[in-house]
């Protein structure tokens, strides 16, 4: 259900991000989603990929500092009040969403976003009851 | 040429060298008579006071050190019951403890004589208005000022450092002739004014007595245009006394040694050897006249020569020349001294942070010093969340300014940013060039 996310912190400056994709590409991984956070300073990269332990340790190689986090593949209807419905669902259960971003691929007629939720077990249950799609990890990499 | 007290300033040279070794051994004796920590260092040296006739015996007196300060502190070197202590100054300590000083009446007045010297030798009198901007408080600037001008009688506007604007309000107000204050904060005062459209060329500020920080000759021209007076460099530290261990006249070429008070000695560092007037080396002080704190042979740390050739001016004190370096790694940031151990300290207490650091300090942005400390970012903090990075950051931020006293901005970054491969990792790149 749950998803590993990598987070990789970089430092605002020139040509740090290419060192990031260029790596990962180097260990023949596929970067699937991305977003990043940044400050005047520095960067939180996150990153979701078809084999997060193999690029954490390629980035951790290449002297990167590497978290992972469990985030969720939520899949959404692609049609007006689509991502609202799915919104609601967790705001009614009092469950904070941290940040989300759009998964670059598709299931089905569906979009993918990703969630970082902050009560993960509780957001699976409602969502589920719901009937909601969660992906798992497995999932979403075979897209 | 100008003085305040042209006696003693300008005392025989054979009377003073009497009256100096006469100090040593009374100052010798109260050391020995009532801090143990001296008395233990002699005895197991088989040293007796008695063997001390005068200054030529001063080379067989062990040193003392800053950690003799953290290992007696807070009021151990004293040599007086606190009763009879009347004021308690500090300064960082290498580690978290600071070291702490004590004066007891008869030391805060000797104290204010030496500034009145120091004020008086750039022309202070008592119809001057003294706009002393040190601050005031544990540190020794503020207060050793005020009392050295007010001994003189000049009129005191303790103002105390920051708020630039108001400090040019009350220059042009008041009239202020007399400035006192870091030599970096004269050129930020400097900026201001220009900022404010004031012409000092158009104020009766006349004069500026400048330390606690390392300057340069290039400084001091600097300081000079900027606010249209003379600029004079000062010197002391707290262990010592304060400002007012040694001072510039008006020949503005180096510092005169308030023979008198203190004995200066230059040593090789590594050899700890006396070196002759003209070498380059560690400044090492002696009191004379101390009585909370007599100080015996105290490694100040500072690189200097001491010129013994005579002045113009006529003083016949010994010269010290502007302070030219460290023999260790101690920063002075603002007029406040920072040790690198200190920040490693704070590092480690703070749970997550790896003590891979670097001390970055410059004056880019302004004429003031600007300290960042870079800290790694390790695997163990890194989470998903840039809130996460910011609430460490100030965490560490707070903690680093409670720690020094200054502020600071706190940079997180990647991990081999600080290069630790050779041996030694490089802690520090000050980027002032504060050392001639």
């Amino acid at each position: 259900m749950k998803v590993g996310q990598l987070s990789v912190f970089i430092e605002n400056k020139s040509g740090r991000l290419a060192d990031v994709t260029r790596t990962l590409f180097k260990s023949g991984i596929n970067i699937r989603a991305l977003s990043i956070a940044d400050t005047i300073d520095y960067g939180l990269l996150r990153l979701i990929v078809n084999e997060p332990l193999a690029a954490r340790a390629a980035l951790a190689e290449a002297g990167f500092t590497v978290a992972i986090t469990e985030v969720l593949a939520i899949e959404v209807p692609d049609r007006p009040g689509g991502l609202a419905n799915i919104i609601d669902i967790l705001a009614e259960k009092g469950v904070n969403i941290e940040y989300m971003y759009a998964f670059v691929g598709t299931s089905g007629d569906n979009a993918i976003v990703i969630f970082r939720i902050e009560r993960l077990d509780d957001a699976i249950a409602v969502l589920k009851e719901k009937g909601v799609r969660i992906l798992s990890g497995e999932e979403l990499h075979s897209i | 040429m100008y003085y305040w007290n042209r006696e003693a300033e300008c005392l025989e040279r054979g009377s003073l060298d009497t009256l100096r070794s006469e100090r040593l051994r009374a100052t010798v004796r109260h050391a020995y008579d009532s801090v143990p920590a001296y008395r233990k260092r002699f005895d197991e040296m088989g040293l007796n006071p008695s063997d001390i006739n005068g200054v030529e015996d001063l080379s067989k007196i062990p040193f003392t050190t800053k950690a003799d300060f953290r290992d007696n502190y807070p009021f151990g070197m004293f040599a007086v019951p606190m009763d009879r202590v009347v004021r308690v100054h500090a300064s960082s300590g290498t580690t978290g403890k600071s070291t702490v000083v004590g004066y007891t009446r008869e030391d805060v007045e000797t104290w204010a004589e030496l500034m009145a010297r120091t004020l008086g030798a750039g022309g202070t009198t008592h119809g001057d208005i003294v706009q002393n901007a040190y601050g005031y408080g544990l540190f020794t600037g503020g207060l050793g000022a005020h009392y050295g001008a007010e001994r003189i009688g000049a009129s005191v506007v303790p103002i105390s450092g920051g708020n630039s604007k108001r400090q040019i309000q009350v220059m042009e107000d008041f009239g202020s002739t007399v400035l006192c204050c870091t030599p970096s904060y004269a050129l930020m005062l400097g900026e201001t004014a220009q900022e404010m459209g004031v012409d000092m060329k158009k104020l009766p500020l006349r004069v500026g007595f400048f330390g606690a920080e390392p300057w340069t000759e290039n400084m001091r021209t600097q300081v000079e245009q900027a606010l249209a007076i003379d600029a004079l460099d000062i010197y002391g530290l707290s262990e010592v006394m304060g400002p007012g261990v040694s001072y510039e006249c008006m020949e503005k070429s180096g510092l005169h040694v308030n023979e008198d008070h203190f004995i200066a000695e230059i040593i090789d560092p590594e050899t700890s050897e006396q070196l002759p007037p003209g070498s380059k080396g560690e400044l090492v002080f002696t009191s004379l006249t101390k009585v909370a704190l007599p100080l015996l042979r105290y490694r100040t740390r500072d690189i200097t020569y001491i010129d013994d050739q005579k002045c113009p001016c006529g003083r016949t004190f010994v010269r010290m020349h502007r302070v030219m370096g460290r023999t260790d790694d101690m920063l002075i940031i603002r007029g406040v001294n920072v040790f690198p151990s200190q920040i490693e300290g704070v590092l480690m207490d703070i749970k997550g942070t790896e003590p891979h650091y670097i001390i970055v300090v410059d004056r880019e942005r302004s004429v003031m010093d600007n300290l960042e400390v870079w800290v790694e970012v390790s695997p163990e903090v890194l989470t998903d969340e840039v809130r996460a990075l910011e609430s460490l950051e100030r965490h560490i931020t707070e903690e680093l300014q409670s720690t020094l006293g200054i502020s600071l901005k706190v940079k997180l970054v990647e991990p081999k940013t600080i290069a630790r491969s050779e041996g030694k990792a490089k802690r520090v790149i000050d980027r002032r060039e504060v050392y001639s």
